[in-house]
């Protein structure tokens, strides 16, 4: 006969009882994984929404719609345009504190038989963007030619592929990486392949106020000088340039941010409430199996074993339980969170992006451990209690 | 190797008349000598249980000393008295002691398994031969009879091949039977194996086995005439 574990042979051999205590665990581990899963995407999408508007201020037509629906087009990816003259950029550039103005025409395609999918066009231009080329480098390593297309993570476009917007084809040459916002529903292009879609979309009847010959933007993205107050170059911004609102980038990741720092407050807020819940139930758990393990430990002692013998193997198989639960417990949550974070995107309605696997591995290693401990530290005051048992009288009681 | 307890006795808090405690064990003296199997009598609470615990190292005296050879068991740590116990004192206690989870062979194996000893698997086979659950060994306590159980508990005591064996009403759950078998095993045990048998029971044919005596009553001791130390 082997050695045999005695922790793992009673884990093994009480079924039900290790089932109980592990499904207790893994509800902690769930709650704690989940939630700081939830907390870290969308901490990953608003850093990332930041990294990508990458401006200080951006310049839109004041008859654009509300700040609201211009945050939308980021957010959720809404489709929408507006126009305004394509001499907005260098008027920008004339104001001081303005290092960068770059602009970008926006384009939405239609849900009709000249699209391949309904998708909002952003038009930039390579050579004066400091906002999106910098993440196109990353996937593509020249610069979009006519008719060349990038599209966001969550376009239904592979590279290679053909897709129509307003009847004209134009390939996609790249897959941009996902920044968990609305920019990810998106496809750029370069300002050629812009006017060659506006006037497309024109003949198909969609009308762009345009109010100067062919050349339209939809914003501009401002870089405020080193060194320059953002908030007086907005206003110089605003008095200098008619019919252009100056919008404070900030202002708009301010919203974003206040609703994450709320979920984030509810989400630490339940989690604690579940560990405190969790901890409690396993604390009188484990009193309530000392009356059961009473006489188990009694012959354990006859056989032996010392007090901390019998301390160490109450730990063992909490700590045991607790790992089991914590795996349980990471992998529902995992279940429950990766293959929906779309839809928990969208129910949240705010940037979303799911920490990259290094964090998430870790993330998963900590709560799995902090499970174990947890298990153990809620059975010390069993441990203590067994290791101190009469065996004498406990063999006695119940004869 | 001797046995010796010198001036145990055992008080337990209690308000009774004009004291705060009563004695379980008056204070008292006693030997258990290898090659002798000594049985103690005594009526139900007269103390009985409460002395094997002391005398076997489970149970603190409240004064005096139990020494086995010449170690003071009470002078010990926890790990050490443990160990000591586990390698020269063998306790068969009253009742129903097996570990559910474990099988009957398990169970014997305990003590062994406890101190990553090597399982002495043979001398397991050869008691349960012996007394007769050969054939039980991958059975689960729970399936088991009370008689059945109190020979695995005998079983896990000899063994260890302690130098001292402790059996609380060793017999309790046996028919006439192997009451006999066990009596005689224990017998045996002490006289071929020069070990210490000390055996606490109601049974009267035990006094047949018996190399000594010992009645117990109110918590003090007393030997039969032709037997005193």
């Amino acid at each position: 006969m082997k050695h045999f574990s005695l922790p793992v042979n009673n884990l093994i051999r009480k079924p039900g009882r290790t089932t109980v205590l592990a499904l207790l665990t893994a509800f902690l581990a769930l709650a704690v994984f989940g939630g700081s899963v939830v907390v870290l995407s969308l901490r990953s999408g608003l850093n990332s929404l930041e990294a990508r508007l990458g401006a200080d201020i951006i310049l839109v037509p004041s008859q654009a719609q509300s700040k609201v629906s211009f945050q939308n087009m980021f957010l959720q990816g809404t489709t929408g345009a507006f126009y305004m003259d394509a001499s907005v950029p260098e008027k920008a550039l004339e104001v001081e504190g303005v290092e960068k103005a770059a602009p970008q025409t926006f384009l939405a395609s239609l849900k009709a038989d000249c699209c391949s999918i309904k998708i909002q066009v952003i038009g930039i231009d390579p050579e004066r963007d400091f906002t999106v080329q910098p993440w196109i480098t990353r996937s593509l390593t020249r610069d979009l030619g006519d008719m060349d297309v990038a599209v966001g993570c969550k376009v239904e476009a592979d590279v290679g592929e053909i897709i129509r917007i307003y009847e004209q084809r134009c390939k996609v040459v790249a897959r941009l990486e996902a920044t968990g916002t609305g920019l990810d529903t998106a496809v750029y292009c370069d300002m050629n392949t812009m006017n060659t879609l506006l006037r497309a979309a024109e003949e198909k009847g969609v009308s762009h106020k345009i109010e100067s010959g062919d050349q339209v933007i939809s914003a501009v993205y401002v870089k405020v000088k080193d060194g320059y107050d953002i908030d007086a170059v907005n206003s110089r911004l605003n008095g200098h340039i008619r019919k252009v609102t100056a919008v404070r980038t900030r202002s708009m990741i301010t919203g974003v941010s206040d609703s994450l720092a709320g979920v984030s407050r509810t989400v630490t807020v339940l989690i604690a409430a579940v560990w405190v819940l969790a901890f409690m139930i396993l604390l009188l758990a484990f009193l309530l199996i000392i009356r059961e393990r009473t006489r188990e430990f009694a012959v354990l002692r006859l056989a032996g074993a010392s007090r901390g013998m019998l301390s160490r193997m109450v730990l063992a198989e909490s700590s045991l339980c607790g790992l089991l639960g914590g795996l349980i417990g990471v992998g529902l949550a995992a279940l429950l969170l990766f293959p929906f974070a779309q839809l928990i995107e969208s129910a949240l309605n705010l940037p979303y992006l799911t920490p990259k696997p290094g964090t998430v591995l870790l993330l998963a290693a900590g709560t799995v451990l902090l499970s174990a401990a947890v298990a153990a530290f809620s059975s010390v005051i069993a441990a203590y209690r067994l290791s101190r048992v009469d065996p004498g009288a406990a063999l006695r009681e119940g004869n | 190797m001797v046995l010796k307890a010198e001036n145990i006795s055992r008080r337990y808090f209690r308000k009774t008349g004009g004291a705060n405690y009563f004695f379980a064990v008056r204070p008292m003296s006693l030997k258990i000598a290898p090659g002798e199997m000594t049985v103690l009598t005594g009526r139900s609470g007269s103390g009985k249980t409460t002395l094997l615990s002391m005398l076997s190292g489970l149970l603190a005296p409240s004064e005096g000393s139990v020494r086995i050879g010449d170690t003071d068991l009470y002078s010990l740590d926890d790990r050490t008295l443990s160990r000591l116990r586990s390698e020269k004192i063998g306790v068969v206690p009253q009742g129903r002691s097996a570990v559910d989870t474990l099988t009957v062979l398990e169970n014997i194996l305990l003590p062994a398994k406890l101190y990553r000893k090597p399982l002495p698997e043979k001398a397991a086979s050869e008691w349960m031969e012996r007394l007769g659950i050969a054939q039980l060994g991958e059975a689960r306590p729970a399936e088991l009879s009370g008689g059945e159980l109190r020979r695995m508990a005998i079983v896990r005591a000899l063994v260890q091949e302690p130098e001292v064996l402790f059996a609380d009403e060793p017999t309790g759950d046996l028919d006439d039977e192997n009451t006999r078998l066990v009596l005689s095993v224990l017998r045996d045990y002490a006289h071929d194996r020069k070990k210490a048998v000390f055996m606490v029971t109601h049974e009267d044919d035990a006094l047949l086995y018996a190399d000594r005596v010992y009645r117990m009553d109110g918590g003090q001791i007393t030997a039969p005439a032709g037997q005193e130390e």
